[in-house]
């Protein structure tokens, strides 16, 4: 097996605060993954909003964001394992954002240090 | 009693404070057959287990000393023995904490405390094990070797070797009571005295201030709860009743109360653990008419499989999945496990089928037959598969 981060994207920062409704299935997409045993890691949600979110570029010059210079940001990731990227992609296509509030999901293997 | 000697022996002896324990129970039993029962019968005990101890020691040193020239322990220096109903509880929280010692297996952990904490014999283990009473043997004295390799000190417990030690003890209960409600025996008074025992140690726990932590009441809580339907979830042969047809008028009231109250004791703090949210879970199955049930149960479903994997809680949850979306939707779900080696698995998948598909049902419903060892299960299946044939 192999692993893979799936990395989330979201285009608007009011899409970050879910619903009821809509973190319920967001909960079932992401325990359906982990009652299969293939939830390596289930990773963190990172804040987007002013005083949560910094970069620093090469000049050691420090901006807010990166929300307000691209038009998608991650707002979290997770590590799943899988036979294949293309069964990782499957995972990734059930989730419930698409229909919810749209982004994308970058699934990335993971090259793993010893 | 052997807890409470064990306090004065070390568990080098354990042995030595058994044989004392059990000699005094000897005597009480012959003395008070033709004399009458004492007024105070513990302190009886204890006096006399104090006499004998005294005795041994006495023994030993003149052995010692006169024949192989050796030092011995000082027994004089030893506090006099105390008795009180503190005392003995924490000689016993201190004896789980011995037992429930990391280098043994889980279930080599769980026969050892039922032989020192609950008193059980080898036969009563043997039964609960369903195995020998060779391999059971074999086991506690692998189990009572390793102890004594590891060195450990039954005494009076500090707050760091508490802290360190406290999940593997709460696990070793944990486990303790699901040998008693899941097990594999179907001797009905076995199985309800595996999780009485467990519960009344689970107890002990919450009623020493080091040891009363959120974690310890969620798992008491749950114990609770389970227990409620330990009379309505077997019938006298010892067969399975399910949830659905269970008698509510024999789920017990008052250990239902009990649980909410541990459960409330539970959410001090911030965290949560597996105990918590299977406590919730089984504080939900007490509610079968609330509304939001089976959301909640999926819910708190979620986020136990997420904290620890196990296929029970995979096949659980989905169940609970199929509750609230249908069984059409949570086909998909099933199916994704992929756990083809277990029996309940396929039952799971027989269920949700029954109304969608009659073949499908049918042949995983004949998978899990073939699969499981139960004979009550095998018939439970043959009856579902009947039902099925019906025109």
């Amino acid at each position: 097996m192999k692993e893979f981060a799936l990395i989330f994207r979201l285009k608007d920062i009011a899409d970050f605060k879910p619903s009821p409704e809509q973190m319920q299935e967001r909960m079932n997409w992401l325990a359906g993954i982990a009652a299969q045993n293939k939830l390596v890691d289930k990773g963190n949600t990172l804040l987007p909003v002013p005083g949560s979110a910094k970069t620093v570029k090469a000049d050691k010059a420090v901006t807010d964001g990166p929300y307000t210079e691209i038009k998608e940001f991650i707002s979290g990731y997770i590590v799943v394992k899988a036979e294949s990227i293309d069964e990782a992609v499957e995972m990734a296509k059930a989730n419930p954002i698409f229909e919810q509030v749209g982004g994308s999901i970058e699934v990335r293997e993971v090259l793993k240090r010893d | 009693m052997t807890a409470v000697l064990c306090r004065h022996f070390g568990l080098r002896h354990i042995e030595i404070a058994e044989d004392i324990a059990s000699d005094t129970f000897l005597k009480a039993s012959e003395y008070w057959a033709l004399n009458e029962v004492p007024e105070n019968p513990t302190a009886w005990l204890y006096s006399v287990a104090k006499n004998k101890t005294k005795d041994y020691f006495k023994n030993l040193s003149v052995f010692e000393t006169k024949i192989k020239n050796k030092p011995v322990i000082n027994i004089q220096n030893e506090p006099d023995f105390e008795f009180s109903p503190e005392f003995i509880s924490d000689s016993q929280l201190a004896m789980i904490f011995a037992v429930c010692n990391p280098v043994n297996s889980n279930d080599s952990q769980i026969s050892l405390a039922l032989q020192i904490l609950c008193g059980f014999s080898v036969e009563e283990i043997a039964d609960a094990f369903l195995t020998k009473k060779e391999t059971i043997k074999k086991r506690l004295q692998r189990t009572r070797t390793n102890l004594r390799n590891d060195n450990f000190e039954i005494t009076r417990l500090n707050e760091t070797e508490i802290k360190s030690r406290l999940d593997t003890v709460l696990k070793t209960l944990y486990l303790l009571f699901n040998e008693g409600y899941f097990s594999k025996t179907s001797d009905k008074q076995i199985r309800i005295e595996l999780c009485s025992e467990a519960t009344r140690l689970a107890l002990v726990l919450t009623e020493n201030p080091l040891t009363n932590t959120a974690q310890g009441n969620a798992l008491l809580a749950l114990m609770c709860f389970q227990s409620s339907r330990l009379e309505a979830r077997t019938n006298d042969n010892g067969e399975a009743i399910l949830f659905d047809e269970q008698d509510k008028s024999l789920w017990d009231k008052s250990l239902i109360e009990r649980g909410n109250y541990y459960l409330i004791n539970a959410t001090h703090g911030n965290e949560i653990s597996k105990y918590h949210l299977e406590a919730g879970i089984a504080y939900w199955h007490t509610t079968p008419t609330d509304p939001d049930k089976w959301q909640n149960i999926l819910q708190l479903y979620n986020q136990l499989i997420l904290i620890e994997y196990s296929p029970i809680t995979a096949l659980s949850r989905t169940f609970a999945f199929a509750k609230v979306y249908g069984n059409e939707k949570a086909i998909p779900e099933a199916e994704k496990l992929n756990l083809m080696e277990s029996n309940y698995y396929h039952e799971l998948l027989g269920y949700l089928y029954s109304d969608i598909n009659t073949a499908k049902a049918i042949f995983h419903y004949k998978t899990a037959i073939n699969l499981t060892k139960s004979k009550t299960e095998k018939q439970t299946l043959k009856d579902a598969i009947k039902q099925l044939q019906k025109p």
